[in-house]
Formats: C-alpha cells, structure tokens, sequence
C-alpha cells in the first residue's frame, strides 16, 4: 500500500500540478484552459490522430528504454539523443546502399543500428571506464558532433541525394522495409511498434530475472555494496552503455522502415532528451515508462488540435517541461515526508517498549 | 584585451612559480607566435587579419559568458546543464524588451529572464534535492517551450513570425579611430609578426560594443569576487565541502542559490549577445545552436579558472569565426598550427623524459599532418562541433590534471 501510494502519488500529483499551471498561463493569455482542453482530446478521434499516437508511443518508449537502463546503475546516458541519430543515418545508407532478400534486409539494418547506436555509445564509455571522465559531459559533447557528423554524410557528395527541397539518403528497397498495419483511414500501425512491447519485456526480464539485472540494479543502489559482492564497476559501466546506446539506435527505426525509408533533413530531433524525461516519469519501469511514453506522445499529437482554437501549441512542450520538473520534486517530497513518518512511528515504537521495560 | 589569444593560458599549470597573469602573458605571446607562424608558413594571412579577430570576439561572447555562468554554479557545487535553456530565455528577453525600449533594456531584460531560469534550478536543486542533470535537462526542455509559446503569442502579431522577433536595435559601436587607422596600414603592409599582431589588435578595438566591455570585465570581475572576497571563498566551499562550510556558520543553501541565480543572468546575457550582436537581426528561434553546451565545454577545458575559460571561449569563437570569415580551407591551416603546437610539446615532453607522452605527441602530430596534407577543406558540418572534439580530447588526454570542485553535482542537505 504505502509503496504503492509513494510510486503513483508523485506522478499524478506533478501531471495535476503542470495541468493547473499550464491552465493559468493559458487564462493569462486569454484563452480558456477547458475549451483548450477538449479539443485535444477530441483530436484523439479525429482522422489517424490514435494510431499516430500509438506510433508515437512506441519510439518514445524505445529511446526511454535506453535511457532507463543507465539509470538503473546511476549512469546518465544524455547521449541517447545523439546515439539514434547516428545510428539512423548510418543504418539508412547501410539499407540504401545494399541489396538482400526480404527479411533478412530489415534485420540487417535493424542491427546495423544497434550496431552504430553502440559504436557511438562506446566512446563516451571507454573514457569513462579508463578516464574517468564524466559520462554526462562527454555524452553532451558526442551528441553535438552527432549533429556534424549526420549532417556531413548526407552531403550530396558524400551519401547524399536531392530531392526537391530536400536532402536524403539513397532510398532504402522495398525489401528492407517494414509493412505496417494498415488501418484505413485512421492511418497505419508501424510494424515495429511490436519492437517495443518486445524490448520492454526484454527489459523487465532482463531486471529482473537475469544475474545481469540483478548487479545493475546493485551497482545503483550501492556502487561499494555492489563491488564488495565481486560485480566488475568498470564492466558494468561498459556493458550497460554499449546496450543503452544499441537500443537507441532503434529508436528510429519504425518510421526509417516503417514510412520514410530514408534518413533526410527533417528527421526529428529531441526525442532523446524526451526519453530522459519518460524514464524519470515511468521511474524505470517497463509499465510505468509505456504510461509515461503514452502521455508524451498524446500531448505532441493531440497538441496539434490547439492552433484551431487559437492557442499556441508550444503551451504543450511547456507542459512536458514542467511535468518533468515536478516530478522529480515530487518523488523527493514523498520520499521525505514517508521518511519523517517512518522515523516518527519507529519513536512512537521505541517509547512505548521503553515505557513498557 | 586579449580575447583571442589566451588558450595556452590553461595549459602551464604546472611550475607554479610563475604568477597567473604572467602565464597569461605567455599564453597570449605564444598564441600570437603560433598564429603568426601559421599564417606565414601556410600563407592563409586572414589567420590574423582583423576581420577574423573581430568575428572572433563576437562569436566568442555568448560562449564567454555562458561559461562564465557554469563557473558560478559550479564553483558552488551545482552543476548547470541547464545553462542552454537559461541562455534561450535570455535571447527571448533581449528581444522583447529589445524592440521596445532599446538594448539597455534587453540586457536588463535578458539578465532578469536567465536569471529565473537560474531561479528555477535552485529552487529544485537546492530546495529539493533534485539530480541537477534531471533539472537541467528539464530546464532545457521548458527554456524552449516557454519562448517558443511566448513567441508565438507576443511577436507572431507584430513580426508575422512566430520564430522571429521584431528587428532590435542594436548599441553603438566604438572604435578608437586614430590607433586603428594606424593599425591598418601596418597591417596592410604583411611583415612579419608585426601585421599580424596589428590585425589582431586592430580587430580587437574595432566596433567595440558596450556589451564587449561588460563581457570581457565580466571575467576579471568573476575572479575577484570569486577568489578575492570573503563572500566568494564562502561560495566556493560550498562546493568544496559544503558540510564543513555548514559546520563554520556559512549558510550554504542562501550561497548556492545566489551562484545559481547569477549563474543563470550570466547565461541570459550571453543570449542578449547573440540577439545584440550587429549580424542578428534579433531572437530567432534555436539561436542559440548548443552554444550554453559550448559554455560549459569552455569551462572544463579553463579548469574551472576564469582565465582558462577566456582561453576555451575564445579558442572556441575564433574557430567559428575563421570559418564564417574565410571557409574551410582556412581551418585547415588551424590543422597546421595544432602540429607545430604539437612539436613544440614533444619538445618540452623529450626534455622532461616522458618518453610514453612524446610518443603520443609524435602520433598525435603525424595524424594531424595527415589530415592536413590530404583534405582540401575541413567540411563546414564539422568545423562548427570543434569545440565538442577539442573538449573531448581535453577530457581524454588531461582529465588527471582537471581539478573540479570536490563537491560538484553532489545534493546538499542540511542536516
């Protein structure tokens, strides 16, 4: 009960919170928080709005998912967001350059990105593990040369072709792609949303059932504990970066393979950071990062809907913002006050045996 | 006044028999030697032509003082990933207040909206114990969401663009007029040495903003009242030992949350220098391109030392600079100056009998020159994420003689 109540307590409370917040912006700025409101929940009805959400649910989960296994071990991998975009470049011309039956062309991709998501991954953790230097400043520093280096291979005289306005990667062939669902006029499930669920499970019994999870879980809680029980520090930092980074690299595989086929300048960005904030959401938990996952992607897609009712809808990203901050705060007060609690009742305990002796 | 040519002043830390500002001194006289070198060996002379200087300081502000902001966190102990979304609000109240009432009024303005952004980290950080990385990144994220809205509310009317902001006027700018005249014919005659040293000066005291000078004060100041004042030992042991500085009667929640909060105006003036800079017509949305990331990547490679950080940050600028300035194949003879830098260091390295450093020098160098005798141009996606490899290799090469605050990013409570 009581940890039930500290587990969900704190994100509703924070999503109640940005709601009121949110809502007192948008009276300040004249509109009316309610009519707001309902026309994003109307849009979920609306044309393919549902099943983009889905969609939408299913790369957020994938990108908080690598984020949420360097957080089991207190790693901050922020370099999720550079990761994906290297792995997504680098896996488009990998499909666009090569020829393979069906099948066996979207595996290879598929690892050629978790390939290329560790790879990139690799550096951050090799100067940790024989440098010692912070994961978290040298993942920043990956992550702007990410930018570069993508933007320097689809140079048309490097991978790159024009395509009207646009600047893309050789199209992938009809054998590397992934059919997705279709489903009328509401749009078409990704195939590779299933890619999601999978790793989630993945995920959870990788935590929890496996040795590996387990020293994870360990070298989080207590780094000393954990290498006074014989777990490996330096391998633990390796391995879990080098498996956050190549499940990163999937992170943008459903649309790659799923509806673009190729890699092009309005590949969308950020979805890394927003990973960050799921996973601190959703607390690691493959259950509460799908619900986390599922919020976000409402917001982008039903935020949509807000510029027919004369709202700017940025209020949305403002909102994602202000959820994630007060959460966290969130999560810290309850585990304050459930601490003074504790201590109270142990007193309450403590003096009334005495009184008892 | 020697923006450009410091970065060798974070290097020598080793002797300590020598002053800082006499390091500092070195560091210039060796920079300009290198760069004067560079450009007559490899015959580029905009290496040290006045426009490149110029470009330089302008671009090298906005990292200057967003560096400046980390070095006030963190010398208390917070880390500040947030610099970057504290600098985006700061461009946005540049702009707004900008356009109305003038660019006295923007840096005030952009001060005050950094500086809630700084409000807002310490509130979280040091009130609730939040992981800074957590609050900053969520910093970031609201820092966009918040201008991106209010862009969209306030300036999409007048501007017809929510992205855009109405053109800001912008400070007049200074040029001692009689020296640089005279600077420019020296330059203009391309001697040895002497051009170069006058193109750079001449660079540094043309168009001179008031903004510049506030800046650049910016760092001594920082240093004195950081290293010189009661108020900033206090500060620093914050993030030093913040129990300890507890245990001596100083109130480390109320320290943290000045250095966070002047942290975070630092940032929101660096904003107002992009949106004031005389190239801009004013906010745009994603101005701000990662430079509080080059900020921060500024301070690490200045050990956390104002004067260091004037080195990174104009290291940093006048590599963006020589690439806006003159292209790739300019940059390139910057490839050309990093091997004869090399040299220089085996050199010192083989008297010292480090034979295993040497030999990475040595490598190191031949990798360079390699790439400088085989590419015709560094490609410009890569020039602009220089900052990023130098920081990298900074980290990879000397993260044992990098010296941060002991208590850096560690949550604080009183107990």
């Amino acid at each position: 009960m009581g940890k039930l109540r500290g587990n969900l307590l704190p994100p509703a409370l924070a999503i109640v919170f940005s709601a009121l917040l949110c809502g007192l912006a948008l009276v300040l700025s004249g509109a009316n928080p309610l009519k707001a409101f309902g026309a994003m929940v109307n849009q979920v009805g609306e044309g393919s709005t549902a099943v983009d959400i889905i969609n939408s649910t299913g790369i957020y989960y994938i990108a908080a998912l690598a984020v949420a296994i360097g957080f089991q071990m207190n790693l901050f991998n922020i370099g999720v967001e550079g990761q994906y975009r290297i792995a997504a470049v680098v896996a488009a011309i990998f499909g666009g350059s090569v020829a393979l039956p069906p099948g066996i062309h979207s595996l290879a991709i598929i690892i050629v990105a978790a390939v290329a998501g560790a790879a990139w991954a690799a550096i951050p953790a090799i100067l940790k593990v024989t440098r010692g230097v912070n994961e978290v400043i040298s993942t920043i520093m990956m992550n702007g040369i990410a930018l570069g280096v993508a933007a320097y291979l689809i140079r048309r005289d490097v991978f790159g072709e024009l395509r009207g306005n646009n600047i893309r990667t050789p199209e992938i062939a009809e054998s590397g792609w992934v059919p997705g669902i279709p489903l009328g006029d509401n749009g078409t499930l990704f195939g590779l949303v299933f890619l999601a669920i999978a790793l989630g499970v993945g995920y959870w019994v990788m935590m929890n059932r496996t040795r590996f999870g387990f020293e994870l879980r360990a070298s989080g809680e207590s780094a000393t504990a954990a290498a006074a029980g014989g777990v490996n520090a330096k391998k633990m930092i390796l391995v879990s970066m080098l498996l956050s980074g190549a499940i990163a690299g999937l992170v943008s595989m459903p649309e790659i393979l799923g509806r673009d086929h190729t890699y092009n300048l309005n590949f969308p960005g950020g979805i890394g950071f927003s990973g960050i904030a799921i996973a601190l959401l959703g607390r690691n938990h493959p259950a509460g990062i799908a619900f986390g996952a599922l919020l976000w992607a409402f917001l982008d897609k039903s935020g949509l809907a807000l510029d027919n009712v004369g709202v700017p809808r940025e209020i949305v990203t403002i909102m994602q913002g202000t959820i994630v901050l007060s959460v966290v705060v969130a999560y810290e007060v309850v585990r304050r006050f459930e601490l003074a609690s504790e201590q109270r009742r142990v007193g309450r305990e403590l003096a009334s045996a005495g009184g008892a002796a | 006044m020697s923006v450009m040519t410091k970065p060798a002043a974070a290097t020598p830390k080793r002797g300590r028999k020598l002053p800082g500002w006499a390091i500092g001194m070195l560091g210039v006289a060796g920079a300009i030697a290198l760069l004067s070198t560079t450009s007559y060996l490899t015959n580029f002379p905009q290496l040290t032509s006045s426009g490149t200087t110029q470009t330089a300081v302008r671009l090298a502000l906005p990292i200057l003082l967003a560096g400046l902001g980390g070095l006030w966190a963190e010398r208390a102990g917070v880390v500040n990933i947030g610099l970057e979304g504290m600098m985006i609000m700061g461009t946005w109240g540049a702009a707004w207040a900008g356009y109305q009432w003038g660019p006295w009024a923007a840096l005030v303005s952009a001060m005050v909206f950094g500086a809630l952004g700084g409000l807002l980290h310490a509130i979280a950080t040091v009130t609730f114990g939040v992981n800074h990385i957590v609050s900053g990144v969520a910093i970031n994220l609201l820092g966009a969401g918040v201008t991106k809205y209010l862009s969209t509310l306030l300036f999409f009317p007048v501007s017809h663009n929510p992205r855009e902001s109405p053109p800001v006027p912008k400070f007049d700018t200074y040029s001692a007029a009689g020296l640089t005249d005279w600077l420019a014919t020296l330059e203009n005659e391309q001697r040895v040495v002497l051009s170069d040293v006058a193109g750079i000066l001449r660079g540094l005291l043309t168009g001179v903003s008031p903004l510049t000078m506030i800046a650049i004060l910016l760092v001594p100041a920082s240093y004195l009242v950081l290293w010189k004042t009661r108020f900033g030992l206090r500060l620093r042991s914050c993030g030093e030992n913040p129990w300890a500085a507890e245990s001596l009667g100083v109130n480390v929640y109320v320290h943290k949350y000045i250095a966070v909060i002047a942290s975070g105006a630092l940032a929101g003036i660096g904003g107002a220098a992009l949106v004031l800079n005389p190239g801009q017509p004013g906010y745009l949305e994603g101005q701000t391109g990662g430079r509080g990331f080059i900020g921060l990547a500024a301070m690490i490679f200045g050990n956390w030392r104002p004067g260091g950080l004037l080195g990174g940050a104009a290291l940093f600028g006048y590599a963006d600079g020589l690439q806006l300035r003159s292209g790739g194949e300019t940059v390139l003879a910057l490839l050309y100056g990093a091997v004869i830098l090399l040299g220089v260091l085996v050199i010192l390295q083989l008297v010292r009998r480090k034979w295993f450093a040497a030999a990475f020098g040595i490598a190191a160098a031949v990798v360079l020159y390699f790439l400088y005798y085989s590419l015709d141009e560094i490609p410009s996606e890569l020039t602009s994420y220089a900052p990023h490899m130098v920081t990298l290799v900074v980290l990879a090469v000397a993260s044992q003689r990098l010296r941060m605050p002991a208590a850096d990013g560690v949550v604080y409570r009183r107990g």
